[in-house]
């Protein structure tokens, strides 16, 4: 059996430090470490300005560090991060490589996989060590079913999500980083970042951080026991409860999918707050629909949600079928709006 | 822009949403229960990369699109069906399978391949669009890895809005944490996107579109290369549907006031 060098990437963020995911891979990278039996463990770090991250990594008990940093290196461009990157599996000699799953790693840690002529699994959700060999975990059909797989091709890229590791908070070492070399041509400038937008809406509703995702579904939108709809109750309901709760807004498929077919939807939802089988798969700890229903290619976006409750008129909706741990049968509009009375 | 884009989408089929799947082994790794008999849809996001190709086409002329397909050629031939009245591509098909377990790597081989093969295709002005993953294999990786296997070095990940002003110069919006758009300015193709949902409706059918789209259909079909997906070294030690390990319990016939209580408690606590 070769000896293993694992090697934690990350980048930094625009003010210099590690983001919370980054700092959980490092967690997930230490306990890999400590695992594999007589393996390495280095670390790198990208960015415009590294020295914070470093510094903030440097008691992960890496042996070595590894830093590309300069101006071109400060924004997240495939270009530039691929060749950061690729430098710094190089100059390693990493067999495993475990990152976090950022957009911005998300993006160039794949063409670095296919570079170094190695394999790559994203999204995975927890790993451990049988006979000496790592074995990960990893959803399928979104995290419709999970699979146990191990390979042996090398270099071994992995990336994880956030929620799977506690976020790492060891007291900073003396290390010195070793600042590798990597000289960007034209034809790897070609893109400029611009900078951030917001979404085309009127609130910003998403919430990563949130304790609590509240997911709206269709029937905001549909009539109510009056024979009418009402879009602008629903919508200052919704408001209300994200205002008092701090909650993060999810929404169900059949909902966004009405802003882009033009009917009238609730002017501070998007896409991007979609969750499902073709949204996202937040990690919030608590989760409550309203208005939703419980079939599996929703409930794949709460997968990842650990206390779930639900409000349905319906009591044989999905959601009672031991998706959620709470079905609350009552009318979302009355029963939201008590709930923000008493938040 | 006078020459257009030549935009190049990798999307393949899966299993309908809606349908129960149940993993189970077969001869050669993990596959689904009745693989073959579940109907097959577009994969969504692929669909929207198709979708948005078909716009970026219409808007700049003498763009061609090209949908390079990776599947089964028997459920290739059915999925074409509900997809040609869409909009106007021509199909590039390989006949290989579309299972989610297949890995990604050797996948873009095969997809890199296929592209290289066009004969019309100008590298250079080449859009590689595909979706931001897939609802197979969730990886979100391939249409880098098929970028990479052509040289570009200008990828984008969960693009939203793809936008080209009078000079050329290609505007995108990337999805990025917190609910923002990362935007980013290149000055002309090649690149790769990879689609998030775009902001674009799905297209009605168009049945002169739809025949059209058929003549080359059929003939690429029929041609499609057989590849075998080989994934040396990977062992799949187990594939298992999570365990349902919830006992809801259902509130009803409750005064709200005594339900709200306990949700902002709940909420709260």
């Amino acid at each position: 059996m070769t000896m293993e060098t694992i090697l934690y990437l990350a980048h930094t963020e625009d003010d210099g430090s590690l983001s919370r995911v980054a700092l959980e891979t490092l967690t997930g990278a230490m306990g890999l470490h400590a695992q594999l039996p007589g393996a390495r463990f280095v670390a790198g770090f990208v960015g415009g300005d590294v020295s914070a991250a470093v510094a903030a990594a440097s008691g992960c008990g890496a042996a070595s560090f590894y830093a590309v940093s300069g101006p071109d290196f400060a924004m997240s461009r495939y270009a530039s991060d691929a060749a950061a990157l690729e430098a710094i599996c190089r100059a390693s000699g990493a067999t495993i490589v475990v990152a976090p799953a950022t957009s911005r790693f998300n993006r160039a840690i794949p063409g670095v996989a296919q570079r170094l002529g190695g394999r790559i699994d994203t999204h995975v959700g927890g790993c451990s060590v049988e006979g000496g060999a790592l074995r990960i975990q990893r959803g399928y059909y979104r995290q419709r079913m999970i699979a146990t797989l191990t390979r042996a091709a090398r270099p071994w890229f992995l990336t994880f999500d956030s929620g799977v590791y506690p976020q790492w908070d060891g007291a900073p070492v003396a290390v010195q980083a070793e600042s590798l070399t990597v000289t960007l041509g034209d034809e790897l400038k070609k893109t400029k970042v611009v900078g951030y937008k917001a979404p085309f809406a009127s609130a910003q509703t998403i919430r990563p951080d949130a304790t609590l995702l509240f997911v709206a579904g269709v029937g905001w939108t549909k009539k109510q026991a009056d024979g009418q709809v009402h879009l602008e109750e629903a919508a200052q309901i919704i408001l209300n409860v994200l205002d008092k709760s701090n909650a993060s807004l999810g929404s169900s498929k059949s909902l966004v999918d009405q802003s882009s077919e033009g009917h009238n939807v609730f002017s501070f939802m998007s896409h991007l707050n979609q969750v499902g089988q073709t949204g996202s798969t937040p990690r919030h700890p608590k989760g409550l629909a309203a208005c939703c229903h419980g079939e599996e290619p929703h409930v794949v976006g709460w997968r990842f949600i650990g206390e779930r409750r639900a409000i349905n008129l319906d009591p044989n909706c999905g959601w009672a079928q031991g998706k959620a741990d709470v079905v609350y049968v009552a009318d979302a509009f009355a029963l939201i709006a008590k709930v923000s009375e008493l938040l | 822009m006078s020459t257009g884009f030549h935009v190049v989408v990798c999307g393949s089929l899966v299993p309908d949403l809606l349908q129960t799947l149940e993993p189970v082994q077969g001869p050669a790794g993990p596959a689904l229960k009745n693989e073959l008999m579940l109907p097959s849809v577009l994969d969504p996001w692929a669909a929207h990369a198709l979708f948005e190709a078909a716009h970026v086409a219409a808007t700049v002329p003498g763009s061609k699109v090209w949908l390079v397909s990776l599947g089964p050629k028997a459920k290739l031939q059915q999925l074409m069906m509900s997809i040609a009245p869409k909009v106007p591509f021509e199909l590039v098909a390989i006949d290989a399978s579309a299972s989610g377990f297949t890995d990604p790597v050797e996948v873009a081989a095969a997809l890199a391949g296929a592209i290289e093969k066009i004969p019309t295709l100008d590298r250079s002005r080449l859009l590689l669009f595909g979706g931001c993953a897939s609802a197979s294999r969730d990886a979100g990786v391939t249409v880098a890895l098929v970028g990479e296997r052509l040289g570009i070095t200008d990828q984008f990940l969960a693009a939203d809005e793809l936008t080209v002003s009078a000079e050329g110069t290609l505007t995108i919006l990337e999805r990025v944490e917190g609910g923002k758009y990362l935007v980013s300015e290149v000055s002309g193709p090649p690149c790769a996107i990879a689609w998030a949902t775009g902001n674009l409706p799905e297209p009605p059918n168009n049945p002169q579109v739809g025949m059209l789209n058929m003549r080359t259909m059929m003939p690429a079909l029929q041609k499609a290369a057989a590849v075998q997906l080989a994934s040396p070294g990977t062992t799949f030690h187990s594939v298992e549907l999570p365990k349902q390990e919830r006992r809801t319990r259902i509130v009803k016939d409750v005064p709200i006031d005594e339900m709200a209580r306990e949700i902002a408690d709940w909420i709260k606590g």
